[in-house]
């Protein structure tokens, strides 16, 4: 994986920094009294962190924790006071006017909280800005705007004014503009925030489409870890200007690295960032189709298990019987095709947790997760679905 | 009392740097006052060279698109009073004044305006010399300009200057800064050059703004070409002050009113014009 974005020791104070300030940095004081003594803020403290191209990465933390002054500090918007800040490999603070506007042309995009929509212009010259401070000819830069439009379902808008349209469709132009420009690095500063929540999760699963198609490399801020755990590949918990922990969502669920983000943590609802895969087994018992009732009821004796699912060929899911079944079976010489039930749910490894409450809830059996050749993938059983929702 | 010893003549300093200024600098006064002249009487005498009706009609038209039927009406109306006054050829003349005040007032005032917004130095600068220029009694301005450009309608033209020029320098500093942070960011973060960010952004988002100080601008103009005609400027000013001079009751009233009627003309047609602006950007 080769590494896109990297910041090494990124600090951003506001004010002029005397001395004091930075001794006082190196010694860990805190930002309140770094404040209360020298007047100047901390916005971000000696933050490093590397984003691997075409990963989604989260910076999440609350209000005044330094996450919208340290995505400004990667395109230079805000100049960082330190540190540096590597696209490609190449030290962008060492750019001059002109290579870093270069850079922002052509690497980097940006979509804002509340859109920053140019509104005395059209949809079209919105996205086709990008593209004009470039100076490409006006043909291609509106195929190219059609093409950015059509991608974020707003074909057909281009001659409206921005504040004609709702809050979710602003975005969707704030996020074409973006991509107008086929940008190696998308950075979103709280994009969905303003979004009302049923728009917001739209515009979640939709930008996890497009970024499954165009395979972008994007920084992504939000204040909401239900959000940033949805989104990301790895995710950055923010504090007081400071990275507390950076890891995927199992890890950071998993082992949460200070208290601070034990009680974010808490706050989850685990059960729309935990996926079928995550909570699945593999069953201790299976079997085949060709073995024999007695064969299927030892396996199920051994274990204390009531049912076992059966196999065919490449672990292709086949049915399920029941002890009681195969018992009664076994007197009346059947075999385990003639009781092979069917009335067991089936789900695939990328559901999310809570949509298999419904499921768990109405069914005896455990769910099955196969893959799209109907392949088992392992099993859910109920208690796995409830535990995921009290961690 | 104030103790008599202690004197500050900054009067005398001043005087004495207008002069020095005319000594030494009498050439430079001389070209502008040539370049403002040369383009104020061209507009007086387009202004004449119209016929009566087609002016009227043209105001009529312009406030009929502008703001409304009724208004066009009104205006049209208006200047037709005037004329019946007998005050069409003083009012044209007042007019070009204006025009021409106005016209250098935007050029030099939009760029001083984009100047202090972009630097907070300049800014705290150039407010307190704004404020001043705006509170002075206005009939300070015509000594120094009777001085430097002599009498007649160019210093009357600066002196309605200095006076029309803090509202456009205000209020484009103003527009400029109040366009949208994270419209700027967002035009920034495109890899726009300050020129574009200025051309393409700020100044179309600044525009009502900006509308409103030339608004304002020809406004003050107007309320100082009067002034102005005391010395030598001409116009409708003329007029008001031999009223004035004559205790003429009949003369004052009408020459007040046409004051009136194309102030109200002027300003109606500029806001018309700025809720143009306005009502592109919502």
């Amino acid at each position: 994986m080769t590494t896109k974005l990297q910041t090494e020791n990124l600090t951003k104070v506001f004010g002029r920094p005397s001395k004091q300030v930075w001794r006082m940095l190196k010694e860990g004081v805190a930002k309140d009294e770094i404040l209360k003594r020298t007047g100047c803020t901390v916005g971000v403290n000696n933050v490093s962190f590397k984003v691997n191209k075409g990963e989604v990465f989260v910076i999440m933390g609350l209000s005044g924790s330094g996450k919208s002054t340290l995505i400004r500090c990667l395109n230079l918007l805000t100049k960082p006071t330190a540190g540096k800040v590597f696209v490609d490999g190449e030290n962008i603070l060492e750019y001059s006017r002109e290579e870093l506007r270069r850079l922002r042309q052509n690497k980097m995009a940006m979509v804002f909280q509340h859109f920053g929509l140019f509104t005395h212009m059209s949809v079209q010259n919105n996205v086709e800005y990008g593209l004009a401070v470039k100076g490409i000819p006006r043909e291609e830069r509106e195929k190219k705007a059609q093409q950015a439009l059509e991608a974020v379902g707003l074909g057909g808008w281009q001659d409206m004014l921005p504040g004609q349209l709702s809050g979710g469709m602003q975005q969707r132009v704030g996020l074409a503009r973006a991509l107008a420009n086929d940008p190696d690095i998308l950075l979103m500063d709280e994009p969905f925030s303003s979004l009302d929540p049923l728009i917001r999760r739209d515009m979640q699963m939709e930008l996890l489409e497009l970024q499954d198609r165009l395979q972008k490399t994007i920084v992504f801020i939000t204040h909401d870890i239900n959000e940033a755990f949805k989104m990301g590949d790895r995710v950055a918990v923010m504090k007081d200007g400071i990275i507390e922990q950076t890891g995927t969502p199992e890890e950071i669920l998993a082992n949460p690295a200070s208290d601070y983000i034990r009680d974010f943590v808490q706050d989850v609802d685990r059960s729309r960032v935990l996926q079928a895969k995550d909570i699945m087994f593999t069953p201790d018992a299976l079997l085949s189709r060709k073995s024999g009732l007695k064969m299927a009821i030892r396996e199920m004796q051994l274990h204390g298990i009531s049912s076992v699912f059966v196999i065919g060929s490449g672990r292709k899911l086949l049915g399920l019987i029941t002890i009681d079944d195969a018992v009664s079976a076994l007197k009346d010489n059947k075999t385990v095709d003639d009781i092979l039930k069917d009335d067991y749910f089936t789900t695939g490894p990328e559901i999310y947790v809570n949509e298999l409450i419904p499921l768990a809830k109405d069914t005896r059996y455990p769910i099955a997760v196969v893959d799209e050749n109907e392949r088992l993938l392992g099993i859910i059983v109920r208690a796995s679905v409830i535990s995921a929702f009290v961690g | 009392m104030f103790p008599e010893q202690i004197t500050l003549e900054l009067g005398k300093y001043v005087n004495d740097f207008i002069y020095w200024l005319n000594n030494n600098y009498g050439m430079v006064f001389d070209v502008i006052c040539n370049g403002v002249r040369w383009l104020l009487l061209n507009i007086e005498w387009m202004l004449l060279l119209m016929p009566w009706w087609f002016l009227i009609a043209l105001v009529f038209i312009l406030g009929w698109r502008l703001k409304s039927l009724l208004s066009g009406v009104v205006f049209a109306v208006m200047l037709f009073i005037i004329g019946a006054f007998g005050l069409w050829e003083p009012t044209m003349s007042t007019l070009a004044i204006v025009l021409t005040a106005v016209f250098f007032s935007l050029l030099i005032g939009i760029p001083l305006g984009i100047y202090m917004s972009s630097r907070d130095s300049v800014a705290l600068v150039l407010k307190p010399i704004l404020d001043a220029m705006q509170t002075l009694p206005s009939f300070v301005y015509l000594i120094p300009a009777v001085i430097l450009f002599n009498m007649g309608k160019v210093p009357g033209v600066f002196a309605t200057m200095i006076y029309a020029l803090p509202p456009i320098i205000r209020l484009t500093n103003l527009g400029l800064r109040r366009v949208s942070q994270e419209m700027v960011e967002a035009a920034q973060s495109f890899g726009s050059s300050s020129w574009q960010l200025l051309f393409r952004i700020k100044l179309p988002q600044a525009l009502p703004t900006i509308m409103t100080g030339v608004n304002q601008t020809t406004m003050m103009a107007l309320a100082m070409v009067v002034i102005a005609a005391m010395i030598g400027a001409g116009g409708i000013g003329h007029v008001v002050v031999t009223s004035i001079n004559r205790i003429d009751i009949a003369g004052g009233t009408e020459s007040g009113l046409a004051v009136v009627f194309l102030a109200i003309i002027i300003d109606r047609l500029t806001q018309g014009l700025g809720d143009r602006f306005n009502a592109n950007l919502s």
